[in-house]
């Protein structure tokens, strides 16, 4: 398994009561709440320790993209990227993702990537995603056309990195007499697709057509296994084997010397997580046709967003590993077995995690999981265990 | 007293539902976001006086949303393809909010078919400074909290349209209007360029407390639109056609009736 060390990058010093009372962290959380020099501590601290990862031997490091929230302070994920890609000396660099349908111009991220892929030579990782449904009150782009626009964007991008330039494109929304982007990414035909999702069917079967990596982000272990099965039953209708390789687990893991010790800590700094940075109002996480109706219903009358959830029960669902170095090397290869997964995006920071915290949880995982890993494949049983 | 009828009407391909009756001067009502549900109160006073036509917008309600519709403009022109194929004259064309917005942007491009126009608490426009609310950041209940003044009268509302059988088409009707409104939020930056073209007689209808849009919508319109007449009904919300039905009618017919004495 690789074990990449995803970042949020949170505003973690962000005054968890006044998210409380405006009910969001997100687009209407008033950006006074900002302090520039805390601000800028905290993107040093974070990029050090995506360095730390690389020398730790983490096999790759990742970013993504929000729009207006203290939830992560990556509004674009490619500055950050640009800093990181000289001084991560062997990992991997992924950006997980782009949401290409805020964008008015996405010949910039076929851009963007390709310089990337230069830099790192070769060491890239593309993510492309829709942005989650606040983005798109924050950035001002019509939520009704976000699927076409991703799907024209998304086509645009692939055609400008494998195509001779120029050549024109006529899209519905994007339009260009020249593509022909300078400079080319360095691997060929272009760097690896990955693409996270919530776990949208018709994201599931359009990546596995596409053999794109999939990359399911927070849920419960037996979702995630559903999902990655969906994946691999659409590679099967596509005519091939999907591998492990293609399905990346989302997650976050803390280590501490005993199971009670490692909740204990871990437990303000991942509920404020769940319960303050990703809290927001389901019209704020779902504006009208971002999804079709029926994904629509289904997410109002579960009623995630108003919910208050617990360490315990993140643990024990399986959407987070928190426990010993014993507990959690257990509870991973259940779990990679269970869902046939070969790549564990891992959150080391999460929510309010001071910076000493993080740096020791990612010296355990380093030092404790990593190593009993890297030649781990999952075993056998995935496909029974995620039909049942 | 006067009856509808309810049937499908195609339209160069487009199937949409259509609400007719009463007899009289043709008047065809453009709904607002929520869509045209019912024959409500308001059109069987009107259709006392008028052949009272309301048709539901392609994209809302039972009608279809087919491929061409991206913009209001879409809507405008599709509105000049329903008077020509319903072959009316002499149209009183009256619209509500998204509606009306419509109404504007199909009268600025033809008024040739048209009487008058009366647009009431409607989108399109804007007006710096005017502080609205925005109404795809709240829930259900808030959003027709906010269309009224009276807050009895938003709970009838509330108890008579947010029912499970109707989730799916207030789903619907979300999606279309977003579709046309998100951005710039319900206003097309260049309508005002063109409002001068409007050469019908034109009612603009208030409610004195829209926090949608609010009254001073109403002036800039009115400024914008040559020989228009601004009406603010006191104590009334963003839908004066059915928190205000009477007043609502009696503005509109004395403006048709005075505009048929002074011509």
């Amino acid at each position: 398994m690789k074990i990449f060390n995803f970042h949020l990058m949170p505003y973690r010093h962000a005054d968890l009561d006044a998210i409380d009372k405006n009910g969001s962290a997100w687009v209407t959380y008033s950006n006074r709440h900002y302090d520039p020099r805390q601000g800028a501590e905290l993107y040093h601290e974070y990029l050090d320790q995506m360095e730390f990862a690389d020398t730790l031997g983490f096999d790759g490091v990742c970013l993504n993209e929000h729009h207006q929230t203290a939830y992560g302070m990556m509004p674009i994920p490619g500055v950050l990227a640009g800093a990181l890609a000289r001084s991560v000396k062997r990992a991997k660099l992924a950006i997980l993702g782009r949401a290409l349908p805020l964008l008015n111009n996405p010949l910039m991220v076929a851009e963007e990537y390709a310089m990337l892929d230069n830099l790192t030579r070769g060491r890239f990782i593309a993510g492309f995603v829709r942005g989650i449904g606040a983005e798109y009150h924050a950035m001002g782009i019509n939520p009704v056309i976000s699927q076409e626009r991703y799907a024209e964007a998304h086509d645009l991008i692939v055609r400008a990195w494998t195509e001779t330039g120029p050549f024109a494109y006529e899209g519905k929304h994007y339009h260009f007499n020249y593509v022909n982007p300078w400079p080319r990414p360095y691997q060929t035909p272009h760097p690896p697709i990955w693409i996270p999702s919530q776990g949208s069917s018709s994201t599931i079967k359009w990546a596995a057509q596409k053999r794109y990596t999939y990359a399911q982000t927070l849920s419960p272990i037996a979702v995630v296994a559903r999902f990655f099965q969906m994946y691999r039953d659409e590679a099967e209708k596509a005519g091939y084997e999907a591998s492990p390789d293609q399905l990346a687990w989302s997650n976050t893991i803390y280590v501490a010397e005993t199971d009670e010790k490692a909740m204990r800590e871990a437990k303000p700094h991942l509920e404020a997580l769940v319960n303050q940075f990703l809290k927001m109002p389901v019209e704020m996480l779902l504006p009208p046709g971002y999804t079709n109706i029926e994904s629509m219903k289904r997410v109002r009358a579960a009623k995630v967003t108003g919910k208050i959830t617990s360490i315990e029960e993140l643990n024990k669902t399986g959407v987070v590993i928190v426990g010993s170095s014993n507990t959690v090397r257990e509870k991973l290869a259940e779990y990679q077995d269970l869902a046939g997964f070969n790549t564990s995006l891992t959150k080391t920071q999460f929510g309010t995690l001071p910076n000493d915290m993080t740096r020791a949880n990612m010296a355990a995982i380093a030092e404790e999981i990593l190593p009993h890993f890297r030649n781990r494949l999952p075993q056998g049983k995935q496909q029974q265990a995620a039909a049942e | 007293m006067a009856d509808h009828t309810t049937t499908t009407v195609s339209v160069r391909g487009c199937n949409i539902k259509l609400m007719r009756g009463g007899s009289g001067p043709p008047l065809l009502f453009l709904h607002g976001s929520s869509g045209a549900g019912a024959w409500l109160p308001f059109m069987q006073s009107l259709a006392t006086r008028f052949d009272m036509i309301v048709p539901e917008h392609p994209g809302f309600g039972p009608s279809d949303t087919p491929d061409w519709l991206d913009t209001i403009h879409d809507l405008a022109y599709f509105y000049l393809d329903v008077l020509e194929q319903l072959d009316l004259d002499h149209v009183h064309l009256v619209g509500v909010s998204l509606g009306g917005w419509m109404a504007a942007e199909l009268a600025v491009r033809d008024t040739h078919r048209l009487a008058s126009l009366t647009l009431v608490d409607a989108a399109g426009i804007h007006v710096p400074g005017s502080k609205r609310i925005d109404p795809f950041l709240c829930n259900d209940e808030q959003r027709i909290r906010d269309f009224f003044y009276d807050p009895a009268r938003a709970d009838e509302m509330i108890a008579r349209v947010l029912r499970p059988e109707l989730e799916d088409v207030t789903m619907k009707n979300r999606i279309a209007t977003a579709r046309l409104a998100w951005q710039p939020r319900a206003y097309d930056p260049h309508l005002r360029k063109w409002l001068h073209r409007i050469n019908v007689p034109t009612l603009i209808i208030w409610g004195a407390n829209d926090r949608l849009f609010p009254m001073e919508y109403a002036y800039v319109y009115q400024q914008l639109i040559p020989g228009s007449k601004a009406v603010v009904i006191p104590e009334c919300g963003h839908v004066p056609q059915i928190e205000k039905p009477d007043v609502f009618v009696s503005e509109l017919i004395d403006f048709i009736d005075g505009m048929r004495i002074a011509a």
